[in-house]
Order: structure tokens, then sequence, then C-alpha cells
């Protein structure tokens, strides 16, 4: 049974139909990519997701339960875990703070600061940054910020990670071990990311859905999408080319 | 490291309160008095600063919470012969109650929006306060007689208009309040409101529920500043609508900007140094809120992290 | 009196305290619309409009008009000066932050209220019209002078309409509303178009308290009922909406005029401040404005 399914998601924006009866369906452990030109509707499609913005039409299934209308929050504590496009950690708190926000929701056990201390270092350690932890998150480099975002959303142990471009602006060493870190990831969530970098979309991706003006354009494992002349003519072409 | 240790913080914090535990016993009358005026309205800057300070939110309307506690306690034992204890009870309930009823309304809004309806809704206290003048005084105001203002417990008695009872009765308040911010801006829940105002879209994307977290924080605040006007109509014998005014939404501001927003002891600061600023000024001029507008002014040009928050910034960075 | 007349009655004094109210309100719209910045002081701005037509017409010897048209000119003028002061002392060095600049124009009603206070005093004066022809309707006489207050006020607005829509100086407004950085990128003096806002939108406070002082006295509180009507004009006339803020201020204007003779005012400020709130909290766009972008 796939983890989430949409069915005819749409969401429009006065005339522009940014997402447009978007069937889509995602199983459980896989790493998917999303990929598309510019303005095909990725971000909104994951915004949709994580219910940030609310749809037009259509239903969201998630896990065999309908959350299209659920708040943002609540998605998060059923698992739906999100990071931003542009960095969003918060600049004025220490590394430690930014992951001790999600850590502290997700804990049941109640009252101990151990507890929260110990799953901040957990989730720092696991994305390199634990001699970080009293750093103001505004001071970190680009890169560590971008990790940091990263952390956060593994503290908020999601069953669905959607990561938003993820490794735009990373250098090409932090790259690989960010592809090393998604993997990693894998292993006990199903992550959904958009990316332009193909090379960390064939390396990573199970499967891959390519979007084109608000519709799946194609879907397949890296290989067939390669092969898809549809999908080199409408994006890898127009990037390449 | 930030992270101070817990120790050297609370011993800080009781050092204030200690410190001006020994003051009761140095101090001539007239600043004995001061003091204790200070403390009791301290505790209405530390219930603003809450919400000002930790989650950001500036509203020009809290005066409504100080006056609802003012006369929630001032009006029960006035018309309904009520004890001490249970007055400043029904003062703090009264606070409670009308932070929760406007902030579920005023939290549809936010940033300047949320500036004008709090604004307003104060406004409407205030005007209600005049219009059932026949119950509240009015801008007369009331004067609660010291017959009503002595607490009675087995076969002791506390008569709250001797100075040193009414001294350490402010005091007791305003250490209590003082833990509590303290406590509250070092647990969980002070974490998620700093993060809601660097961030509130992030933080409901961690999971939070930002509006029933800000609903939490409006009606903490109110309670607390409600304390405070409970505490005022009790200790000091008087409930009148000057106090409902908008000139008493913009002091507490005017502290906490002053004292540092965000810190546990700038509110005290800056109530302090306002209020001898003014009683110095007060001897020569007669010009009070001319001294309010330029600090005011000066403040949010030149140090709008005020005075605490200027000393974390540059020296103590461990400073709560 | 029977009703009927009363009620006309009412209706010409509310059209007055419309007329008064939509230049007045005009003026907190347009720094808010161009500047965003919430002018508190507005209503101060007001009151020194009065106090100053008192001392000018007071100082000028001769026929009350003089006097009064020496108030209209100067009174307006010295006012945009001190606004423009404070735009250029302090609102610009807060970089236009909305919180700052709230908390610095509570700063600026506490100087101005205080100063008057100190060199005005607190008694209430009067102005004496420029002249006092009645109207003579065929119930009761009614006072001319109000009459052309309402005039000119219209007059006043449908020149600032002119001015806004047809003119380059409107133009260059309304880019700079519209984006600020933008209309930088094109070449448009922000800083000098912010000053000037700010400095009409004083000014056009002031003009209406020199137009309301042969009817009601100049006094150093007479800023904060104007504040509070403005507030309410402009939010009801939804922001940045010349026709929303006039059709707003008669309403305004009107209601309270006929509420107030009929209920005590008190309870008609009540009524009036707690419904503003309530379109603030479930529609903000205002009643008669558009969702923004």
């Amino acid at each position: 049974m796939p983890l989430l399914t949409t069915k005819g998601l749409s969401r429009h924006f006065g005339g522009l139909r940014a997402v447009d009866g978007v069937d889509f369906a995602l199983m459980p452990g896989e790493i998917r990519a999303i990929i598309g030109p510019n303005g095909a509707g990725k971000t909104t499609f994951v915004s949709l997701l994580s219910g940030r913005i609310r749809p037009s039409s259509g239903m969201i299934v998630f896990d065999g339960a309908d959350i299209t209308t659920m708040p943002a929050y609540q998605r998060v504590r059923l698992g739906v875990a999100y990071t931003f496009q542009i960095t969003s950690v918060f600049a004025n708190l220490t590394a430690f703070d930014n992951v001790a926000l999600p850590v502290q929701r997700t804990l049941t056990d109640g009252r101990s600061k151990g507890a929260v201390r110990t799953g901040v270092m957990a989730a720092l350690e696991r994305t390199g940054l634990a001699d970080r932890v009293g750093t103001l998150a505004g001071q970190l480099s680009y890169g560590h910020q971008r990790l940091l975002e990263v952390a956060m959303g593994l503290a908020l142990k999601p069953r669905l990670l959607i990561l938003d471009e993820p490794t735009q602006g990373l250098a090409d060493s932090e790259i690989d071990n960010f592809i090393a870190l998604v993997r990693e990831i894998a292993k006990d969530a199903t992550v959904l990311l958009i990316e332009h970098n193909m090379p960390v979309v064939m390396q990573l991706a199970d499967r891959i859905t390519v979007f084109n003006s608000g519709k799946i354009l194609a879907e397949g494992t890296p290989e067939q999408i390669r092969a898809n002349t549809q999908v080199q003519d409408a994006y890898l072409g127009a990037t390449h080319g | 490291m930030r992270d101070a240790s817990p120790a050297k913080i609370y011993a800080l914090h009781i050092g204030v309160i200690a410190l001006l535990f020994a003051l009761n016993f140095v101090l001539p009358d007239y600043h004995q008095g001061l003091f204790a005026r200070i403390m009791a309205l301290a505790v209405f800057a530390m219930g603003y600063n809450l919400l000002f300070g930790y989650v950001g939110m500036l509203s020009l309307g809290h005066a409504m919470f100080f006056s609802a506690g003012l006369y929630g306690a001032g009006l029960t034992v006035y018309h309904l012969g009520w004890g001490v204890p249970e007055a400043f009870v029904a003062g703090v309930a009264c606070g409670a109650v009308l932070a929760l009823v406007i902030g579920l309304l005023a939290l549809r809004t936010s940033g300047v929006a949320f500036m004008i309806v709090t604004m307003m809704f104060a406004q409407v206290f205030y005007l209600l306060v005049l219009y059932f003048a026949a119950w509240t005084g009015g801008d007369q105001g009331l004067v609660i007689q010291q017959a009503s203002r002595v607490i009675t417990i087995g076969g002791a008695s506390l008569d709250l208009t001797n100075p040193t009872v009414r001294y350490m009765s402010a005091l007791t308040l305003f250490s209590v309040v003082l833990i509590a911010t303290l406590a509250i801006a070092r647990s969980r829940f002070g974490r998620v409101l700093v993060a809601i105002r660097e961030n509130e879209e992030r933080t409901k994307m961690l999971g939070y529920d930002t509006v029933a977290n800000k609903l939490a924080a409006v009606v903490i605040s109110g309670a607390i500043c409600a304390a405070s006007g409970a505490a005022y109509a009790l200790l000091f014998g008087y409930v009148g609508s000057s106090f409902a005014s908008v000139q008493y939404s913009i002091l507490p501001l005017l502290w906490v900007l002053l004292g540092g927003a965000a810190t546990t002891l700038g509110p005290l600061i800056g109530t302090l140094f306002m209020y001898y600023v003014t009683d110095i000024a007060s001897s020569f001029t007669s010009a009070y809120l001319l001294i309010v507008g330029i600090a005011l002014i000066l403040l949010v040009l030149f140090a709008p992290k005020g005075i605490l928050g200027s000393i974390r910034q540059r020296w103590l960075g461990w400073l709560p | 009196m029977h009703f009927g007349p009363h009620l006309l009655l009412a209706a010409l004094e509310g059209l007055v305290t419309s007329a008064v109210l939509a230049l007045t309100a005009l003026g907190l719209s347009l720094v808010f619309g161009v500047m965003r910045v919430v002018n508190v002081a507005h209503g101060e701005f007001f009151m020194l409009g009065a106090v100053l037509a008192w001392a000018i017409s007071t100082a000028i010897a001769g026929h009350p008009a003089i006097g009064f048209v020496a108030a209209l000119v100067i009174g307006p003028l010295l006012v945009g000066l001190v606004a423009f002061l404070a735009e250029w002392l302090v609102l610009r060095r807060l970089g236009y932050n909305p919180e700052g600049t709230i908390v610095a124009t509570i700063g600026m009603l506490y100087i101005i209220q205080q100063l008057a206070l100190s060199f005005y005093g607190p008694e209430a004066r009067p102005v004496e019209p420029p002249f006092s022809y009645r109207i003579l309707l065929p119930w009761f006489g009614y006072s001319g002078y109000k009459l052309s207050v309402v005039a000119a006020s219209a007059l006043l607005l449908v020149l600032t309409w002119l001015v806004l829509t047809r003119t380059r100086i409107g133009l260059i407004m309304r880019a700079t509303q519209y984006d600020r950085e933008t209309a930088q990128a094109f070449g448009i003096p922000v800083e000098r178009v912010y000053a000037g806002v700010f400095a009409i939108g004083a000014m056009l406070a002031a003009i209406a308290a020199v137009l309301i002082v042969p009817i009601s006295q100049a006094h150093y509180l007479m800023g904060q009922d104007p504040l509070l009507l403005s507030f309410i004009v402009v939010i009801i006339g939804g922001l940045g909406s010349l026709r929303g803020t006039v059709v707003a201020a008669i309403l305004i204007g009107l209601s309270d005029g006929i509420i107030s003779m009929f209920f005590s005012p008190t309870l008609a400020k009540i009524i009036a401040t707690l419904v503003v709130a309530m379109v603030l909290v479930f529609r903000p766009q205002g009643l008669f404005g558009t969702t923004q972008r």
C-alpha cells in the first residue's frame, strides 16, 4: 500500500493552474525525486502535501487517512516533515535550540531535560554538526545551515521527509556527504526531494517524477527517465541544450 | 557556549530578591513606598514582556488586563465586601478570562493590525469603565477603606496599609512572578514562544500549533498583568479609570523597552529607572509626559535592546 | 422641534463632522498607504493645527476673516514643517520599521501634547469664524460657516484626488506605495517622497483642525477623538482607498452625529470602536477594500 497518494490534486492562483489534477503515489521506503523546469509546480505540489497551502480541489491521503484539510502542524505530527527551499533555520537561536524544538515535541517521556539533550546531540552528530552545538545558527556557514535544516527535519522522526532543493548552494564536497546522509535517512523514512542537480538525482532516486506545467509528464526509474524523449524535450533539453 | 549553569542564573535572581528584601530595612519611608509601587508595577511589565519580549507580539492594549485585575479586585472588595485573598483571585481570574476572549479575537490578526485591535479593545474597556461610572467611580475612582484591606488568617491579621506589610506583599508577588517568568523562559514552552517570535511559519512546520501557543502566552501575560492590577488596588487602596487609559498600555511597553525586552530582569530595571527619572524630573518640571515621549523616541532610535539587552549583547551572553 | 427637523439637524451636524473627518483620515491613510507607517501622532498634528490657528488669529488684528485666512495658510504650513522634521530626524533613521515607528510616533504624541499644555495651557479657546451668516431653514437657522466647511472639505478632497490620479507627483506617490525598491531603482527619490507624504498627511489634519476651531474650541487634548475616528474610518474604508475613506468618513460622521444626539456619546463611541475592532478582526481589508496582492 502506498504511504502517500494524491487524487486529482489541483491548486489555482487566479487563472494560473500551478498544480493541475495530479494523481501521485509514493511507496514506503523509496527515495523519490521530483524534477521539472522552473515554474512546473514542484514547490507548489510539495507545499500542498505539507499543508503550507490549501488545494483548490483534489485529495491527499497519508497512510490511509485523508489529510486534505488537515492543518500543517498536525501533518507534521503524523510524520510529514518539510525542509524549506530557502534556508530558514532560526538564525538568532543556537544550533542546539534549533534542533531542540523538533526534538522536544516528538518526545513522549515527559519532562526530563536529559532526553532533549540526548536527542539533539544524536541529530547533530548524524549531520556532522556536533561541534557547533552552541553556535548561533545565523553564524554557521551556508552549507552548515542546510545541514542544520536537515538535522531539524530528522529530529522530527518523520515517516516522510520532503526536501525542497536540499543541495542548492552546497559545495561539491558537501554534496557527497549529503548524498550519503539521504541514503542513511532513507533507511527509516521515505524521502521525497525536489532537486535540480541531475547527478544527485540520478545517484539517489529510486524513481523520478517529472513535472511540467502543473502536471506529471512522466514517471519511472532514472534509466527510463533518461531514455524518455518527451522528458528530454521538455526539461533535459531545455537545461542542457 | 551561551548555556550558563542553571545554578548561576538562579543565584542571580535570588540575589536580586534578597537585595530587595534587605532594602526594606534601609530605605527611607518615602522610597520604601516608592519601591513597593515599583515592584507591583514591575509585575505588570513582566507580564507585558512575556508577550512582547518572548513572543514578539506588540500589544497596545495591556491596560485592559491591568485594570481588569484592578477592578476585579477593587470592586469585589468595595461593593461585595470580599476579603483580600478572594478579591485578589477574582482580579486575576477577570484578567485571565478577558485575555482569553481578547486573545481568541485578536490572534486572527498580526503585526500592525494586532497592535491596533488590542488598542481598540482596550479603548472599549476604558469607555465601559466611564460608562458604568455608577459602579466604577469613573474618572474620580473609588477609595478602598483601610478596614477592607486587612487579611485575617486565624488569629493574626495583616494590615496592607502598613508600609512594611505592603512592601513585603509587593515583594512576594514580584518574586513569584520573577521566578515564574524565569522558569517559563527556560522551559520548552519558552523555547517555542521564542521560535514563534523568530519565525512563526517555520515553527508551524516543526509541528507546533502556534496559535494555541500564542493564546496560552496571551492568557498568562493577561493573568500576570491582572495580578499586578489586583495587587495595586489592594495595596494602595485606589481604583480609577486613568489606569485603563491608553497611557497605561504604553507605560509597560516603555518600561520593557528601557529595561530590555526578553530579559527576565529588564522589566524591573526599566520600571525602576523610569520611576526615578520621572520622580526626579517632577521636582523641577510638571512635564512628565514630555520625558516619557523623549525617552520612547531615544530608546527606539539608539537602544532598541534596552539596558539589560545591551549588556547581554556586549558582556553577559548568559543572562536569561 | 419635531422628530424630522431634529433628525435633519443631527444629519447636518454629522455632515460637518464627516467633512472634517474625511480630511483628517485621508492624511492618516496617505501616510499608511505610501509609507506603511501607522502615525499615532496624527491627532496631535490636528491639535497643533487648531492651537496654531488660535495663536495666529489672535495675533492678527482687524476683521476675523483676515486672521482666519492667515491661520488657514500659516498653520498647516507650520504643522507640515514639524512633521517634516519629525520624519527626517526620527522615522527615517528607523528605516520605517512598522513597530519602531509606532513607538516613535507615540513618543511624538506625548511630546507635542505636553508642549501644547506647557505653552498654550489647559484652557479651551475659541476662534472667531470668518463670517457669521445664518441660513434660515423653515424649522431653524443654521450656521452658514458650518456648511462652508463641508464645501471646503469637498473641494480639498477633489483636489487631492486630482493630484493623486492626474499628476506626476501622484504617479510617483503611487509607484512608491506599490513597490519601494523598484521605485528607487527607477530613480524616484523615495526618501523625499516619504518626507513629503508625511508632511502632507499632517497638513491635511491641520487644515481640518483650522476649519473646525471656529465651531469647536482649541484644546490641548482635542487630538484624541480625531485620531480614533480616523483610525476607524481608514480601517472601515480600506487602506489606501480614497473613495473608501470618504464613504467611511460620511458613514461614521453621520452615524456619530445621529447616535450621539439620541444616545450617550460614550455609548456611541463604545459601539463604534467595538464594531471597528471586529471589522479589523474578521475583515482586515476593510468593508470597501479588496484583498491586497
